[in-house]
């Protein structure tokens, strides 16, 4: 289980550019939005893609984009619950 | 309307060489077709976080922009108005071969958003929180000269304008530059930068940077240079730009020999440096000529680099020797006249006058 | 009195046809011409589009272009809008070589770059586009094709770059820099901008719904759109379709994609061009929206005009239903509708609406009314946060 949180921590690192995180700064609770990491709406669109890429999951709404990428372990839960790949 | 006069009170240069190249620091040599520019310390000017999507042609805007700002000590311009012949290229290189590639399929959307010409005047306009007059011009060689000539109708037509940030910017990318191989833009011979100028050859070297002015209509103890004329025009042939200098001349009350010193963009193709060959033994045959492109390589908008020559030699007093075309000398100049065009197209013509 | 900078002539092409007698006809019918890519070939085929129903070869062929030339879509399609204003407005050869043009793009050429991109490298054919990727190379073919030599300069600010052309050839020729000066833009569907808009997730999979409530979001177009702009001493007795009054330039300063919630960047731009024109708000007689039909910018430029209006807001219609949304083009185009409208005294319909949106409960003229226009103001908003608003008005009869 742990390890998708692994993954997807390293994934959103090259995804986005985040050149000067390690996988330990991200704690999986961390809100990933506003004061926690910081990302914004261009980030969700990229995180959109991402998980079409590597999970095989559609997301038609970038609004419930926000939720979903809350945190890392709510990320996880999604993929989880709907991954095709 | 009034006509009011116009300061450069702050200049900035990201380019192929260190700053004060040939002033106190020796000129880079460069024994390649394809030079990067010699990049400042970005965090300096943008916050690491944010630096994350910023193409470098971005980061290059931003920070000769906040450079230029700094040196006239004015933070908060009236109006953002910025030149860019090609662009935010790698950004577009960047989206386009994913499409290619990748077939349409699975595309992220940040290199799209950093392709759009003018994120660099937008992302300025945010970043000093600018909600004035703000436009991007792509006009290939006469990108920043565009810019400039919107910025003095700006400062005629509206007497609350005080200062306007002008800039130029163009930067490489990993194909389309080396495209530019590949339709004689390019010298096929790999060059030292230095000889450029001595080639008898199709074809320039290409280089990135940004130059960026802050200009006002208020004088100060900052200030480099009056910016006295900026005009854009067509031309077939060489007497048609000695005529047009010689009207835009006359319309300031100069006559030729009032002029110190002429700064040209000769870029040693040898199908277009006529243009500029012509005005060394006709026109200017009696004033001190320098160029620039040797040094600096050839863009779009480097003629942003003239520009800030000029300006570093009306406060410095001394004329680099690097930059010397003929032997004619000239001690503190007072007026200097830029000439530029590429492949015989979009021809510009800049004067400045000490303050 | 300064009545404004007179618009002698005018020429466009877009999905709803070519000239400004067929988009008039469109208009004045209701009938969008919207429909699905065909002429661009694309993954996305199932994506609405506002197509120019013509292929580069037909457009070279009306513009009788050898088969060798340098036209990108944008330019031909540039060339033919311009050429029918020159045209209008009798322009010799000679005043040609004084007239200025000045022309808006935001991807203006890239259609050849990425039609020859991979090519470029084994095959010499299309080497001669490899400078296509440069807005200003789009302008430069345009303006040699018509034999426009005075001062020629390109703007690309994305959705607002048009407008900026027509506000920027209306301040010079108000300087007295320029007696004569075409001015528009010239956008085509591209797969860049059609991959772009899609990887934004602002386009609709249905026409468009400005204003809706349940819009969810723009439909791409193409087309291009030129005006004659006279300074008064050469107008020489032709028509005035119109005058530019006001003109309004502000930066939102928000966000490069997004508007803010608060249209500032809107709301600044449009007072900027009431300033200009003299005029109050219950002057203004109809608004030509922007209205891309995206949750964002609709509810932001609606903010923006309530801020302004208030009480008194004048009608208001997107017509952008009819065209989709031709980026750069797109200011162009609506100040041709513009024009129509106060020529004609009618105001063009907000094709598909239905429900108003739940946060202003406002509502668009959605069928062709008849209405004495004088003044009209007319937006056009893009990314990079750069809004540029433009008035219209008529003083002649």
């Amino acid at each position: 289980m742990s390890d998708l949180r692994e993954e997807l921590k390293q994934r959103i690192i090259e995804q986005l550019n985040l050149e000067e995180l390690t996988l330990a700064d991200i704690d999986n609770e961390l809100p990933l939005f506003g004061d926690g990491l910081g990302l914004d709406s261009i980030d969700v669109l990229e995180l959109i893609v991402l998980l079409e890429k590597d999970y095989g999951i559609k997301l038609s709404d970038s609004e419930l984009g926000k939720e979903i990428f809350a945190s890392i372990d709510k990320m996880a839960r999604y993929i989880e619950a709907n991954r095709t790949k | 309307m009034k006509n009011r006069k116009l300061y450069i009170n702050g200049v900035s240069s990201i380019s192929a060489q260190p700053e004060n190249a040939g002033f106190s620091v020796e000129p880079k040599r460069y024994q390649q077709n394809i030079i990067p520019a010699v990049s400042p310390d970005y965090k300096q000017f943008i916050p690491p976080k944010a630096q994350r999507r910023l193409s470098k042609a971005i980061k290059m805007g931003l920070s000769a922009a906040k450079m230029a700002l700094s040196e006239a000590g004015n933070n908060s311009p009236d109006a953002i108005i910025t030149g860019t012949g090609e662009g935010c290229k790698a950004d577009t290189e960047k989206f386009l071969e994913a499409i290619l590639n990748q077939d349409e399929k699975l595309l992220t959307p940040t290199a799209f958003i950093q392709s759009t010409h003018n994120t660099i005047g937008g992302q300025l306009a945010q970043s000093l929180e600018c909600a004035g007059y703000n436009v991007t011009y792509t006009q290939n060689s006469a990108s920043l000269e565009s810019a400039l000539i919107d910025c003095e109708l700006l400062f005629l037509e509206d007497p609350e304008i005080r200062s306007v940030l002008v800039g130029g910017v163009d930067e490489l990318s990993p194909q389309m530059t080396p495209f530019m191989y590949l339709d004689h833009q390019l010298k096929q011979e790999e060059i030292y930068n230095g000889d450029l100028l001595k080639t008898n050859s199709r074809g320039s070297i290409a280089s990135e940077g940004a130059h960026f002015f802050s200009i006002s209509s208020e004088e100060s103890g900052k200030t480099y240079a009056e910016l006295k004329a900026v005009s854009v025009f067509q031309a077939r042939a060489p007497r048609e730009v000695s005529e047009k200098i010689r009207q835009e001349l006359q319309l300031l009350g100069y006559n030729i020999e009032e002029l110190d010193l002429v700064i040209l963009g000769n870029n040693g193709d040898n199908r277009y440096d006529h243009f500029y060959h012509q005005l060394q033994n006709g026109l200017f045959s009696e004033t001190a000529q320098l160029a620039y492109k040797h040094v600096s390589g050839e863009y779009k908008t480097a003629s942003g680099y003239g520009l800030w020559l000029g300006c570093k030699i009306f406060k410095t007093g001394r004329i680099p020797t690097i930059f010397k075309l003929n032997a004619i000398a000239c001690q503190n100049p007072k007026t200097i006249l830029l000439y530029n065009q590429y492949l015989g197209d979009n021809h510009s013509i800049m004067i400045l006058s000490s303050k | 009195m300064d009545r404004g900078i007179a618009v002698t002539a005018m020429g466009i092409i877009s999905a709803l046809g070519s000239g400004a007698e067929e988009h008039y006809r469109a208009l004045g019918a209701g009938k969008t011409g919207i429909s699905y890519p065909e002429i661009l070939k694309t993954n996305h085929a199932t994506l609405p589009v506002g197509e120019v129903k013509f292929a580069n070869d037909a457009l070279a062929g009306r513009l009788s272009l050898p088969k060798v030339h340098l036209c990108t879509r944008a330019a031909l399609l540039g060339i033919l809008a311009a050429r029918e204003a020159i045209g209008q407005a009798g322009l010799t050869r000679e005043e040609l070589k004084e007239t200025g043009f000045i022309s808006g793009t935001s991807v203006g050429g890239i259609d050849a770059t990425e039609k020859y991109y991979q090519q470029y490298i084994e095959n010499p054919d299309h080497r001669r586009f490899i400078q296509a990727q440069h807005p200003g190379f789009t302008t430069s073919v345009i303006a040699s094709q018509l034999g426009l030599e005075g001062y020629i300069s390109t703007i690309s600010t994305a959705c607002s770059s048009s407008a900026n052309a027509i506000m920027l050839g209306a301040r010079l020729i108000k300087a007295g820099k320029l007696k004569r000066v075409v001015v528009g833009g010239t956008d085509c569907l591209t797969k860049f901008t059609l991959n772009g808009f899609n990887s934004l997730m602002i386009l609709s999979g249905e026409p468009c719904r400005a204003f809706d409530d349940a819009r969810d979001g723009l439909n791409l177009g193409e087309g291009a759109a030129y005006l004659v702009l006279e300074a008064e001493e050469v107008i020489n007795g032709k028509p005035v379709l119109g005058r530019i009054s006001g003109y309004g330039n502000a930066n939102d300063a928000f966000h490069q994609t997004a508007s803010s919630e608060t249209g500032q960047g809107a709301f600044l731009a449009i007072k900027k061009a009431l300033a200009i024109a003299g005029l109050f708000p219950e002057n203004i007689d109809y608004i030509n929206a922007h209205g891309t039909g995206t949750k964002n910018n609709d509810l932001s430029e609606s903010t923006a005009i309530l801020r302004v209006f208030g009480e008194r807001l004048p009608e208001f219609s997107s017509t952008k239903a009819f065209t989709g949304h031709a980026l750069a083009a797109s200011g162009a185009l609506e100040a041709v509708f513009s024009l129509l409208s106060l020529q004609k005294d009618q105001i063009f319909p907000n094709l598909n609406f239905k429900i108003p949106m739940s946060q202003t409960g406002l509502i668009p003229v959605f069928e062709l009314k008849e209405k004495k226009l004088q003044h009209i103001l007319s937006n056009s908003f893009g990314f990079g946060g750069n809004c540029s608003s433009l008035i219209f008005s008529k003083y002649e009869k």
